[in-house]
């Protein structure tokens, strides 16, 4: 059954071409959700008008999901997934390729520059209390976007096959071998081969080129479609759609264009100003963007006396680092602890039996001597928790309030005190390993879980303050 | 509470000075900081022509192609005329006719190739630059090494000291410095028998050799920057525009 041909589009700009654009719209809308879409998603998505600083990042990381595309794209066209040209291969790109330095620069820089701008994307998330009811789902979406994003990263930086590609991917596929049973055998699939080579490169590239950005964009589309499902969250953690004019529109909202595009292009600008600022003129940045031993091509004989990953991963290298055998007594006294601290807490008759049974095989598994996993393995598994708590933001947050703002000092002191311990963790994961900084890394792994772990007590025993009824400008 | 909250104080103190001690603990080689002036054409091209003297018979630069010597102001005759030996063409790589096998097998390893080894010689301790340019001052004489010479920079170095003829000889002297209360031994290096440059001469020609494979490890460092003025100037405008066309639309919103 033909449905009724949906009104004729109407564009209103000015000038003798008004009437075939209009024509052209009317023909594709009768055709396509074109308008709708517009609508739904730009012209009538109605976003708080309080958004501040931490909000330019969302559209920021789009537009480096973007540049690190296009500039991929350019790059396949001249790079050799082979274990014998790769090397050779990315200095033709920097020394015959026209422009080759200029696109090898900006996807080089564009890692990182993604890093940063979505760790303080998923910072003003932690700040305003973004992953809460009813945003979970676009928090979630956002972890396995960061996740992916970590694969895509780790796929990627073997390609240029230096040493510290090779020896890096080294590092993260040997943590695999240390797994119970299967881990030998599960390295040398990752690997296609006994030891990183010409196959490990070939399946790498496969990876980084095609199938994590196919998921990554997926996932973007399901991140922005939930986003503007339920609303923008907005510094003050209120929920504007609560009050509406006699239109539906709600009162402390605007249309997201024109107002926050124009006001994203600003951002995009001082973004692009600092992004072209280490393209051209440091693009190595010290050795954390384009690390210097890199510049040496991969050698399966020859170990770097240093290995240390790319700057993002740091933190989580710094953490499986800080796993050594002796510390896992204080791991097994820490877990004894948060189960006494539930059992104490909770009134749930199940949560109170099972509590201790799990806290007892946790703690089995780490100090029963004949019965404990070495704490390599643990190692690998605090690393893999140290990323994938951060989906259980929505529940463990129990506060009666989102934003910091009216959060009290409980929390904020935890975020404050996570936020430095992360940065601390890694610069220590930049570093060669001394007594020190094991000692620095252990303290800070378990401060770094007790910020995520504890939360359910802080946040709830915590001073808040009165949310005002509508936004705050 | 107000107890925790002073532990916590305590803690974050402790992280956050830690670095300063895990800095001052480490124990390098210093660098001397290398006099290169990447904009002075006349040490690139000296230093290309010792580079293709000295260095390119046992090292490759295989990245490297001669035409690009055009970048430092040589003409392609003159690339042809005075730097290319081998007979080649104007635009082929700087490959060398030994094998890196047979190379191995003469030295104990291959002499790396030379492309990038200024990018990839960066350190905190320095620059690549920095690096090349203590190192190829710091070779000196030591008969328990097969070669008889050995490096401060790079100890148990298996590449000889190729300018031994221009720099002369340098030993390792052992002098005693008077501490504060005690007495220590400090390790210099001492020239011994002088070569045909001198000291400072030496130090001038290994400043150019250095100069050049600074270009050379990336030639398009100074079009980079002569591009990224005019674009970060682009920007600039483009902020302001921007800017006033965010305040023109916002005007209206409170």
């Amino acid at each position: 059954m033909a449905s009724a041909p949906k009104e004729p589009v109407q564009f209103s700009g000015a000038g003798p071409l008004n009437a075939p654009i209009s024509g052209v719209l009317t023909w594709v809308d009768q055709r396509f959700p074109l308008m709708s879409l517009w609508r739904d998603h730009l012209s009538q998505y109605y976003a708080p008008k309080n958004f501040n600083f931490w909000y330019f990042f969302g559209s920021l990381a789009m537009l480096v999901l973007v540049i690190q595309i296009v500039t991929g794209i350019f790059l396949v066209m001249h790079y050799k997934p082979s274990a014998a040209e790769a090397f050779a291969s990315v200095e033709y790109i920097m020394r015959d390729v026209p422009g080759g330095w200029f696109i090898r620069y900006m996807h080089s820089t564009g890692a990182s520059a993604f890093f940063i701008v979505v760790y303080l994307h998923m910072f003003r998330g932690l700040l305003y209390g973004s992953y809460r009811q009813p945003r979970e789902l676009i928090w979630i979406f956002g972890m396995l976007i960061y996740l992916c994003l970590m694969a895509e990263a780790f796929f990627g930086y073997l390609l240029p096959w230096g040493q510290m590609s090779f020896w890096g991917a080294q590092v993260i596929i040997n943590l695999f071998d240390a797994l119970p049973l299967i881990g030998p055998d599960l390295s040398t699939w990752i690997r296609g081969d006994f030891v990183i080579s010409d196959a490990t490169l070939n399946r790498f590239f496969a990876f980084h080129v095609i199938a994590i950005p196919l998921v990554l964009l997926g996932l973007v589309a399901a991140h922005i479609m939930a986003l503007h499902e339920v609303g923008s969250n907005n510094p003050d953690g209120v929920e504007i759609k609560q009050h509406k004019d006699a239109k539906g529109i709600p009162l402390d909202g605007i249309p997201f264009h024109p107002y926050y595009t124009v006001k994203d292009i600003v951002g995009v600008v001082v973004f692009l100003f600092l992004f072209f600022l280490v393209v051209f003129f440091m693009p190595e940045m010290g050795g954390y963007f384009l690390e210097y031993n890199n510049f040496i091509p991969a050698d399966a004989l020859k170990t770097p006396p240093h290995i240390a990953p790319v700057w993002y991963f740091t933190p989580y290298y710094s953490i499986l680092r800080a796993i050594t055998e002796d510390f896992m007594l204080v791991l097994a006294i820490g877990v004894a602890a948060y189960v006494v601290l539930i059992w104490l807490t909770t009134r749930n008759a199940l949560v109170k039996m099972a509590a201790p049974a799990i806290g007892l095989v946790i703690i089995v598994l780490m100090k029963g001597g004949p019965l404990a996993i070495e704490a390599k393995v643990w190692g690998v598994a605090m690393m893999g928790a140290a990323t994938l708590i951060f989906f259980l933001m929505p529940w463990l947050d129990q506060s009666p309030v989102k934003s910091i703002r009216y959060k009290g000092p409980l929390f904020r002191t935890a975020l404050s005190i996570f936020v430095i311990v992360f940065i601390v963790l890694g610069y220590y994961g930049t570093q060669t390993v001394t007594p020190a900084g094991t000692l620095i890394s252990q303290i800070g792994t378990l401060i770094y879980f007790a910020f995520f772990l504890l939360m359910p007590w802080y946040s709830a025993m915590d001073k808040t303050k009165p949310v005002p009824d509508r936004v705050t400008m | 509470m107000g107890k925790n909250m002073n532990k916590l104080k305590h803690l974050f103190a402790v992280l956050l000075l830690a670095p300063a001690f895990a800095l001052a603990a480490g124990t390098e080689v210093k660098l001397d900081r290398a006099p290169i002036d990447e904009n002075d054409q006349a040490s690139l091209q000296r230093g290309a022509r010792h580079f293709v003297n000295y260095c390119l018979n046992c090292h490759s630069a295989s990245y490297m192609r001669y035409n690009r010597l055009r970048d430092i102001g040589l003409t392609d005759k003159q690339i042809v005329d005075n730097l290319l030996f081998s007979g080649g063409k104007v635009g082929d790589l700087m490959k060398i006719a030994m094998d890196p096998k047979d190379a191995a097998s003469w030295f104990g390893a291959a002499p790396p190739e030379l492309s990038v080894i200024a990018r990839s010689r960066a350190s905190h301790a320095g620059t690549g630059a920095d690096w090349l340019y203590s190192y190829l001052r710091s070779f000196y004489r030591d008969a328990e090494r097969p070669t008889g010479w050995n490096n401060t920079v790079f100890p148990n170095v298996g590449m000889p000291h190729v300018l031994w003829e221009l720099q002369g000889e340098q030993v390792l002297a052992e002098r005693k410095v008077q501490g504060a209360g005690f007495e220590k031994t400090e390790h210099a290096l001492k020239l011994d028998k002088p070569g045909k440059l001198s000291p400072v001469e030496y130090d001038q020609m290994v400043a150019d050799l250095v100069n050049y494979m600074v270009f050379m490890a990336e030639p398009a460092r100074a079009s980079r920057t002569t591009i990224g003025i005019f674009v970060l100037f682009a920007l600039s405008l483009l902020f302001l525009l921007a800017y006033a066309l965010k305040k023109e639309y916002w005007k209206d919103v409170h």
